[in-house]
Parts: structure tokens; C-alpha cells; sequence
């Protein structure tokens, strides 16, 4: 730490004063990121950039990020600082993730001077939404195993652009957002690992078809995307050509640090104003059944399984500062596995009144009914409890690896449907 | 168990975990399943010396923890226990050398109390506890009833299981009074009491029902205010799941062990089961489990040695989690095992035994669900 930074402490005096005075309360759409319609949602959004530009008005935006690009250049403890002063206060909640951490968090390891003068100043600024473009509809939990691809214009040499085609998918809120950090193909001659390529992208351009995908509970936020013929310059690389898996390692690392990560910000120590989900006591009196012992095991079981999935967050937590990251997989696990069966607890107190809401009480997607559909949400986003059993038994307890048809195998070949004939 | 443990919690771990490997090998005891105790005299004397029983016993009274949590330095040793699947009863001594030790502090202990809970640092003497009746059961559910008369109390009924019941030299009886719970020490040799020795699912560990036909007690040997004592009994249940749930951390773990080193060693079809993914993904289940059950474990020997206002609710977390996925866990085992884990020569059921009992006493995983949940519903009425 320089002798001229300021201390953690008189950051925290004066973060507490700015936004005392000059952000309003949380509201409930910070936390939940829910919104009725569209139209609501765009507002919430502009509400988001707005907040955003007066953070960095106020000198408080990027509080991690260098000086030359519009941070602060401070540490990750004034972050923190700042994070837990904003309890309870509005915030920029939908740039947190994934504006910030994974994207601009990737764009500051990897980006070229020109590129981080061009951008990071913008994300500071509210003016530049980001998403991730990972997942294909190919596949989902083997990421390197994409097939949207990156070629160079044949009307341009060496240094030229490139033309992108393919399809990603699993976006969430593209529809709104100004840039994407995308994984492509570029080599179709070298094992998956080491032909991908990493590019940065305008979403809403010629080329870019962006597809809202409904889920079955009414809500649209997540989205696919089509690229057909999109050209890219080579000055929007990132990283070396078909160094694209070393970059997208570190850049999946900032994904799993979400909101944990020192370049969000993200209020901390916050007590959920308005939980989403009834309380299990709440549904089972609304059930009728708050004297039926049946029904105070199973509001027990809620409990005890949230304290339990909280336990072992702390617990893997505290392996991993001390290196086991491999355990992170047992959290996953247990996280998707726990989570599913609090929502069939919730369904079973509600009993035949899971069937049905009253609008004017209950949105589509807060019902108990609908959240016992979307039940299995908790175990593939993020990669499928199934692909964490792999990881826990070979990388944990060291068992014998599944066989593989791609390794070491040009991508070309790597067999990508049924053979046929 | 806790992931960073201090030099001295460790070596309090470490020399229970040798003495035990050294004293009561899974060879004795399975040799040892008829005899009336299940451990000499000497081996729980020896065992009290290295602090099995003074762990949550006040300095002044002649105890001491490790660490200044001596839930967490206990739960250390339970572990061990489980590990091991060691003989006595480490869960009921420590249950009573507490709850006398917090009367002494109250300023309330007689000459009986005193002699007992002596006796229970030493190692000397046994006492354990006769629940008749429990947080968890409605009034008219308790099954041991203590009334005045005079300058006595009288107390009638019948608990089942009480462990080493034959061994005690005390009981710490638990009942319903008008107005509420009743604890009450007494000798077993008491007039009125009789003690049946029962058969039990655990080889290792003994149990008996103790009836008790107008037994009399002096009023002196009251443990707590009579119709008053809900919140020590309470308190009572927390300190045992801890204990218990520790335990069982130690017979999965020990299970677990046993269940990875077969999956590689055993070959079908010219492949070690570990290699079978169906297989991989059950034991990678299994390790979750695992993981969950030690991590709800700490917390709760945290919590409850620090009587934070989360005890009660981590307490019967744990004792409810690790209840129900402890026996599933062992279960597993066996079932990865094949035939040869429904052997009495195999060393898995000791485990299985372990976890099974362990889910049972002190309140089985439903009943303390059924308490989360009045705390619950109590916390939101209140809001």
C-alpha cells in the first residue's frame, strides 16, 4: 500500500456519507431482479445505468480498478468497505453480474491498453451493459467443447477480421445488454482445449439474432443468440489466437467468484428485506396445517437443511483458503441436491393449494407450485449435479476417470452426434 | 471434524483416538459382545483420566475444557468414539457431570451431588440418564412422573433404553410434575427401583429399562427447581446431539474409508468398482454427505459450547441431519459392499450399529425436526 492512499477506515467515514445522503433505500427489485414486464424491466435498467453514473460521478465507481481507466485504484478491503456500508441502500443491482465480475474482471486481466482505455471507462460509467457468451445449445457442461467458430475474412491478410457463425445460448438478460465477451472456435485441427479463441462483441449489430427463451414458468430473461456472418476486427481479440481456454479458465474463475469478487459491488451483510419464497411456517398456515405434527417435521427438515447447506459453505470455504478448491464440486452438489428437496418440502405443506395463486398475493414465478416446477433449476445451472459426482469422485476421492471420446482427438473429428448409415 | 484444530485440541484427539486403537481394537470388541459391561472398570477409569468426562465440567468443580469451548474439545473425543465404535457410556456421563456441575455453580449441590460428580471425573462411578420425559413428547406422552410428598419426592414409571443401566451407580431421572419437568438423582440401589438388563442393536454398548415403583427421593436431591427443570433438560439434549452427532461423524467417516478402499480393490468384470460411474456417483453422493454431516456437526458443538442464541436450532439441526443421512450413509456402505457387509465377521456393521443408535437416542430425527420447527413458528409469531 502507497503512503498517500487513504486509509480503509477514512474510506469508510466518507462512502458512508456519500451514500447517506445521496442513495435511496433498497428496493425490491435490487434484490430479486424481478420485473412484471418489459417495460418495467427497461426501466429498472435505466434506473441501473443512471445509479451506476452516479456512482462514478461521486467518485465511488470501481473502487478495485486502476486510476488510468476511471477507478480508484484502491484494495479489495475499501471494496469491502464500501459493499457493507451500501446495506440496505439502491444499487446498480443487474450490472454487478455479470457487467463487472466475470467480464470486466477478464477484460482488466487480459485486455490490450487500447482495449481497457476503450471499455472499462464505459462500465464505470453505466454506459456499457456486458454478458458472458458461453454455453451452446450443443452442450452445456462441456464448455470447451463448443462448435461456434471464428474464421479470418477471406478479403483480409494476416492481422485482418474475422467472421464469426455459430449460436450461444443460456444468456441471461442479452436482450438489453450493449457487449458481450464470447468463446469461439479458431482451430478445428488441434484437441478442443487448444483451438478456442476469446473475442469481445457489440450485441445489438447486424448478424446478432437475439432470441428471448421462455421458461415453463413464464419468465424470458435468458436468451439465445445467433451469429450468422458477424464480422469481428482483430483489435477485438482478447489474448493470443487459440489461447482461448487459458483465458477462459481465469475467466470462469471471476464467474464462480459472482458477487464475492473485489471488482463488484455488491452490498454485504445484507438482510433479504423481502425474502422471494414464503416461509415454510407461512405456507403450511396458509395450508391449515400449522397443528399437524406431519407438517412441523417437514418445516424442521426446511430449516435444518438450510443450516446444513450454510455449514458446508463455510466449511469448503475455509478448505479452499487453505488450497482444496476441488471441494467447491461436494458444495455444488449438495447445494443442488438440498435445494430441490426444500422445494418439494414447500410443495408438500402447500398441499392442493399449490395448484393454484391469487395474482393480486403471488407473481407467477414467487408461487410455490411454479418454484416446485423450476425445482431441477438448482441442479444444471452452473453446470448439472451429475457433472459435480464426476468431478467429487475423480478429482476428490481419486477414482478412475469417465473415458473421454475427444481427448486427443483434432476437433474436427471429435464425433458430435450419431453416427450414421 | 473441524478442519483447524489447536495444538492442544489436537493432542486431546490424538491420544483418546491411540488409547482406544490400543484398548478396545474392533477385535476385542467383537469377541466381547456377551460381556455384561462392554468395557472393564479400568478402561473407562484410564479413559477419564485423558478428560472423557471433564470436558464440561466448571474449573472449580474440578473439570476444564482444552480449548474454552468444551463442547468442541468433546466433540473431538465423540468423534473418536465413533471412529472407533468404542464401548461406554461417554454420551450419558458427560450429560450428568454437566448438569451437576451447572447446579454446583447455582450454589444448589448437596453432599450426593458432589460425590457423584466426583466420581464421574475419576472415572470411578457411572451415572447416566433415565429421560422419562422430553421436550419433544406432549405431557401426556412422558413415561416417568414425579410428584411431592412431604419432604420427598416419589417417582413412578419406566424408561427405556438407559444406557450401561446396570452399570450406574446413579441415575439422573428425568419426569413430569404438575407444572412442568422434574430431575431428581438417585442411587440405583434405591428401594422401589429395578433395572432389566435389554437386549440392543449395538454390540458394543449396553442398555437397560429401569422401573421405578414410588421410588423416594430426599428433596436434596433435586437437580433444578421441582416442576422447573424444561430449561436444563433442554439444555441437556443439546450437549447429548452434540456428542451424538460427533460420534456418528466418526462411524461415517470410518465407513466411508472402508467403502472407498473396496471400491478400489474389489475387481468385477475385470474392473475395480471404483471405475463403474453409476458407483462413482454414488459415493460422490455419499461425500456429501459427508462433508454436510461434519460441517453441521462443528457448528453445533460451537454453538452450544458457546451458548449462542443458534444453539438449540444447530443442535437438532445436526442431530436431525446426520440421523437420518448417517444410517443412509452406513446403508450405502453395505449395500457397495455386497454380501460380505451383512457379515458379522466384516467390520462395517460395527458402524452401521454405531449410526443406528446414535439416530435414536436423545431425540430421533423426526422428533427434532418437530422442535426446529415450534422455534421456528414461535420466532415468526413473535415478528
Amino acid at each position: 500500500m502507497s503512503e498517500d492512499m487513504e486509509s480503509v477506515e477514512d474510506f469508510r467515514a466518507r462512502a458512508r456519507t456519500w451514500i447517506k445522503a445521496n442513495l435511496g433505500p433498497m428496493l425490491g427489485w435490487d434484490m430479486s431482479q424481478h420485473c412484471e414486464n418489459d417495460e418495467e424491466e427497461n426501466k429498472a435498467v435505466a434506473r441501473d445505468r443512471a445509479l451506476q453514473r452516479k456512482l462514478y460521478d461521486g467518485g465511488f465507481a470501481g473502487i478495485c480498478f486502476p486510476k488510468e481507466y476511471g477507478g480508484l485504484g484502491l484494495t479489495p478491503d475499501h471494496n469491502r468497505a464500501f459493499n457493507e456500508e451500501l446495506a440496505g441502500h439502491e444499487y446498480p443491482s443487474r450490472l454487478s453480474v455479470p457487467t463487472f465480475s466475470p467480464c470486466a474482471s477478464t477484460l482488466l486481466e487480459w485486455a490490450t491498453p487500447e482495449q481497457k482505455a476503450m471499455h472499462l471507462p464505459a462500465i464505470l460509467k453505466g454506459d456499457e451493459v456486458w454478458v458472458q457468451l458461453l454455453s451452446e445449445p450443443g452442450g452445456g457442461s462441456d464448455v470447451a467443447g463448443i462448435s461456434t467458430g471464428a474464421v479470418r475474412a477471406k478479403d483480409s491478410g494476416a492481422n485482418g477480421d474475422w467472421i464469426l457463425n455459430g449460436s450461444k445460448v443460456w444468456t441471461s438478460r442479452a436482450w438489453w445488454a450493449d457487449w458481450g465477451l464470447i468463446l469461439v472456435r479458431t482451430n478445428w485441427d488441434v484437441p478442443k482445449h487448444q483451438g478456442m479463441s476469446v473475442f469481445i462483441m457489440p450485441l445489438q449489430q447486424p448478424g446478432v439474432e437475439i432470441h428471448r427463451i421462455e421458461r415453463l414458468n413464464g419468465e424470458s430473461e435468458a436468451c439465445q443468440e445467433f451469429f450468422t456472418d458477424v464480422r469481428i476486427p482483430d483489435s477485438d481479440r482478447l489474448g493470443e489466437v487459440d489461447a482461448g481456454w487459458t483465458i477462459g479458465q481465469r475467466w470462469m474463475y471471476h464467474e464462480r467468484l459472482g458477487h464475492n469478487s473485489p471488482y463488484v459491488t455488491h452490498p454485504i451483510g445484507l438482510k433479504q428485506a423481502g425474502p422471494l419464497e414464503p416461509s415454510t411456517v407461512a405456507i403450511a398456515r396458509k395450508a391449515g396445517r400449522l397443528g399437524d405434527p406431519a407438517a412441523h417435521e417437514l418445516i424442521g427438515e426446511h430449516r435444518a437443511l438450510g443450516i446444513v447447506t450454510q455449514q458446508l459453505q463455510r466449511r469448503i470455504a475455509a478448505a479452499a483458503g487453505k488450497g482444496n478448491t476441488d471441494l467447491s464440486s461436494v458444495d455444488r452438489l449438495f447445494r443442488g441436491v438440498a435445494s430441490a428437496r426444500r422445494s418439494t418440502i414447500a410443495f408438500e405443506l402447500a398441499g392442493s393449494g399449490a395448484s393454484v395463486w391469487d395474482e393480486d398475493e403471488e407473481n407467477a414465478t414467487e408461487a410455490v407450485g411454479m418454484n416446485f416446477l423450476m425445482r431441477q433449476v438448482g441442479s444444471i445451472g452452473g453446470g448439472t449435479t451429475e457433472i459435480s459426482r464426476n468431478v467429487v469422485a475423480e478429482r476428490v476421492l481419486g477414482m478412475p476417470r469417465e473415458p473421454s471420446g475427444d481427448k486427443g482427438v483434432a476437433f474436427r473429428d471429435v464425433q458430435r452426434g450419431p453416427k450414421r448409415g | 471434524m473441524l478442519h483447524e484444530l489447536t495444538s492442544d485440541q489436537d493432542m486431546l484427539r490424538d491420544t483418546t483416538a491411540r488409547f482406544l486403537s490400543d484398548r478396545v481394537p474392533l477385535s476385542k470388541l467383537r469377541k466381547d459382545r456377551d460381556d455384561p459391561a462392554g468395557f472393564s472398570a479400568a478402561y473407562w477409569a484410564d479413559g477419564a483420566q485423558l478428560g472423557w468426562t471433564s470436558l464440561l465440567v466448571g474449573e472449580d468443580d474440578g473439570g476444564g475444557s482444552v480449548s474454552g469451548n468444551g463442547a468442541v474439545d468433546l466433540s473431538l473425543i465423540a468423534y473418536e468414539f465413533g471412529k472407533h465404535a468404542a464401548p461406554g457410556p461417554l454420551v450419558d456421563c458427560n450429560v450428568v457431570a454437566s448438569a451437576l456441575s451447572n447446579q454446583m455453580g447455582a450454589g444448589q449441590n448437596g453432599e450426593l451431588q458432589r460425590a457423584v460428580l466426583q466420581d464421574l471425573l475419576t472415572g470411578a462411578g457411572i451415572a447416566t440418564s433415565c429421560l422419562g420425559a422430553a421436550p419433544w413428547l406432549p405431557d401426556s406422552g412422558a413415561t416417568i412422573t414425579i410428584r411431592k410428598n412431604g419432604d420427598d419426592v416419589v417417582i413412578d414409571g419406566s424408561v427405556r433404553p438407559v444406557e450401561s443401566g446396570m452399570q450406574a451407580g446413579h441415575f439422573l431421572v428425568t419426569g413430569r410434575s404438575e407444572g412442568g419437568m422434574t430431575q431428581v438423582l438417585v442411587p440405583s440401589s434405591t428401594p422401589g427401583l429395578t433395572i432389566k438388563p435389554l437386549k440392543a442393536i449395538d454390540v458394543t454398548r449396553r442398555f437397560a429399562r429401569v422401573d421405578f415403583a414410588s421410588v423416594r427421593a430426599p428433596a436434596s436431591a433435586l437437580i433444578g427447581a421441582f416442576g422447573g427443570a424444561g430449561a436444563q433438560v433442554s439444555r441437556q439434549i443439546q450437549n447429548a446431539a452434540v456428542m451424538l452427532s460427533a460420534e456418528s461423524v466418526g462411524a461415517m467417516d470410518a465407513a466411508f474409508d472402508m467403502t472407498v478402499d473396496w471400491a478400489f480393490n474389489r475387481y468385477t468384470f475385470g474392473r475395480a468398482l471404483a471405475s463403474y460411474q453409476a458407483l462413482k456417483h454414488r459415493f460422490a453422493d455419499m461425500k456429501s454427505w459427508l462433508e454436510a454431516s461434519h460441517a453441521v456437526s462443528d457448528a453445533a458443538a460451537e454453538a452450544v459450547g458457546g451458548q449462542t442464541a443458534l444453539a438449540a436450532e444447530t443442535a437438532s439441526a445436526a442431530k436431525s441431519y446426520i440421523g437420518e443421512q448417517g444410517v443412509e450413509l452406513a446403508q450405502d456402505c453395505v449395500q457397495l459392499h455386497g454380501g460380505i457387509g451383512v457379515t458379522y465377521e466384516h467390520d462395517l456393521h460395527f458402524f452401521l450399529r454405531r449410526v443406528t443408535l446414535d439416530r435414536l437416542l436423545y431425540g430421533t430425527p423426526a422428533e427434532h425436526r418437530r422442535m426446529i420447527a415450534a422455534m421456528q413458528i414461535n420466532q415468526e409469531q413473535a415478528a
